[in-house]
């Protein structure tokens, strides 16, 4: 419920996040990848730029993979996300897509790391036998200062073939 | 940066939207993907009072053949459900085609095709392919509904035809006729990135295989997408060979008015018009030679 306020409008949301339901009270102004940041404390997901270039705060809403900084903690209300945190399921162990990237120096100082993540899982959900043209074209949308990309690509092609089996 | 204080409403119907738009006027936005409107938000170049979430509206989305020879599509359309469409790849393969050059797939979760062309970017593609094939658009107030010609409806660099109590609702654009084709082009700095030109082109063909109507429309060429009027209208009755096709490139070249920028001077825009004019013509000929 909206609360009329000059500076700092409010609504309730419930919001489910890693399987977890979450009940807040988030100002309509609040960015959805600050909410996960200092609201939630998942602090996963990582913050770039702010304006939909990098990348980093790429996280899974309803199913597809997109930049949390350009939408309102608001517009979560009754939908599920995925962060970085969710992605191996427990605490003990690596998700494929984890398991790969560090097997193969995809990652140096891990800034860009869970927006990749969360970007690659969506698409070998979707594309389960991706060939290397289409690897760079889905990671289009995610900037890496450090790697150079290529030991990303190849810790994709180590993970896709994994996951398919 | 954090955007300014606003007011929230997640829209509960098409109704409401359009009295709350109305009540506000230019004090109020439509949140559609938001990948357009937040950014600016966030740099504070964008502070309105009230955003209106039209993302509940699910009927303002979604794919319809209407008629026998036309396509409508709902403003909330994502360009990722256009994607993955058969129908609009069949209907609408310029379209189609142009959709993989607007940034990354991330973006194109969100981003739907009504905030694309009320944003009226004169780099983005969308309205340049909307312009080409001669499409209409819907507007929707308190005050009733009218439809607005692609031609009168871009009206300069972020500026549309659509008042301020105006919500687009809808897109209507030809399907694609038999013994046609089409092919878009674009040169940019990177995958993702806006155009530095894009070229639209269809080519109609009469029974003779000689062109009946061609249609050439740019990104990026001017403040808003420009029609090449007279590119266009030199190919119609001709067969369309080498000559033909840098005839309509260097017609282009005379039509356009590029702003040039640090990653490209207007010269260098210039010339690349005319290469993928050229280029995309000669495409769009084989296509539809080839019946597609
Ligand atoms: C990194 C990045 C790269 C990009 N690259 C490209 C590119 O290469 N090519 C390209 O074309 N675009 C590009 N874009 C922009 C993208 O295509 C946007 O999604 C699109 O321009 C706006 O659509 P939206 O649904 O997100 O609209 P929003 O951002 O929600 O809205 C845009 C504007 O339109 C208004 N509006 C929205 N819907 C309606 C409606 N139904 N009726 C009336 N007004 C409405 C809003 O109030 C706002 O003023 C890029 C964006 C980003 C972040
Ligand atoms: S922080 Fe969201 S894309 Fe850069
Ligand atoms: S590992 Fe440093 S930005 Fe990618």
């Amino acid at each position: 419920m909206a609360t009329d306020a000059d500076n700092g409008e409010t609504h309730d949301i419930t919001v489910t996040v890693n399987g977890v339901p979450y009940r807040r009270e988030v100002e309509a102004r609040l960015l959805l990848s600050d909410f996960l940041r200092h609201d939630l404390t998942l602090a996963g997901t990582h913050v770039g730029c702010e304006h939909g270039v990098c990348g980093a705060c790429t996280i899974i809403f309803d199913g597809a993979a997109v930049r949390s900084c350009l939408m309102f903690a608001a517009q979560a209300d009754g939908h599920a996300i995925i962060t970085v945190e969710g992605l191996a399921g427990d605490r003990e162990h690596l998700h494929p897509l984890q398991a790969a990237m560090r097997e193969c120096h995809g990652l140096q100082c891990g800034y860009c790391t869970p927006g990749i993540l969360m970007t690659m899982k969506a698409f070998l959900d979707e594309t389960p036998q991706p060939d290397e043209a289409q690897i760079r074209e889905a990671l289009s949308g995610n900037l890496c200062r450090c790697t150079g990309y290529q030991h990303i690509v190849e810790a994709m092609q180590l993970a896709a073939e994994r996951l398919r089996k | 940066m954090k955007p300014a204080p606003f007011r929230y409403v997640a829209a509960r119907s098409l109704e409401q939207a359009l009295q709350l738009k109305a009540a506000h006027g230019d004090e109020a936005r439509f949140l559609a993907g938001g990948q357009s409107l937040v950014p600016t938000m966030n740099f504070r170049l964008t502070q309105p009072a009230l955003l209106i979430d039209i993302n509940p509206l699910t009927a303002c989305a979604g794919v319809q053949q209407s008629g026998a020879r036309s396509v409508r599509i709902g403003a909330l359309t994502r360009y990722r459900t256009l994607e993955r469409d058969a129908e609009t790849a069949r209907n609408l393969p310029l379209l189609r085609e142009a959709l993989p050059h607007i940034a990354h797939p991330q973006i194109r979760n969100r981003g739907t095709i009504g905030g694309n062309l009320a944003h009226a970017d004169p780099a983005s593609e969308m309205p340049a392919i909307v312009l080409a094939l001669a499409g209409r658009l819907r507007a929707q107030s308190v005050r009733g509904e009218r439809w607005i010609a692609a031609a009168e409806f871009f009206k300069g660099a972020l500026t549309t035809a659509l008042e301020p109590d105006e919500m687009l609702t809808e897109v209507e654009l030809p399907a694609a006729p038999p013994r046609s084709g089409a092919c878009f082009m674009e040169v940019a700095r990177r995958r993702g990135d806006f155009a530095i030109i894009g070229v639209a082109c269809t080519v109609e063909l009469d029974g003779d295989g000689s062109c009946r109507q061609a249609r050439i429309a740019l990104c990026n060429a001017g403040d808003g997408p420009i029609f090449a009027r007279a590119a266009s209208a030199s190919l119609a009755g001709r067969s369309i060979g080498a000559a033909e096709t840098a005839a309509a490139a260097a017609l282009v070249q005379g039509e356009i008015d590029p702003g040039g920028n640090v990653h490209a001077s207007r010269d260098y825009q210039r010339h690349i018009a005319g290469v993928l004019t050229a280029r995309a013509l000669k495409t769009a000929n084989e296509r539809a030679q080839r019946g597609h």
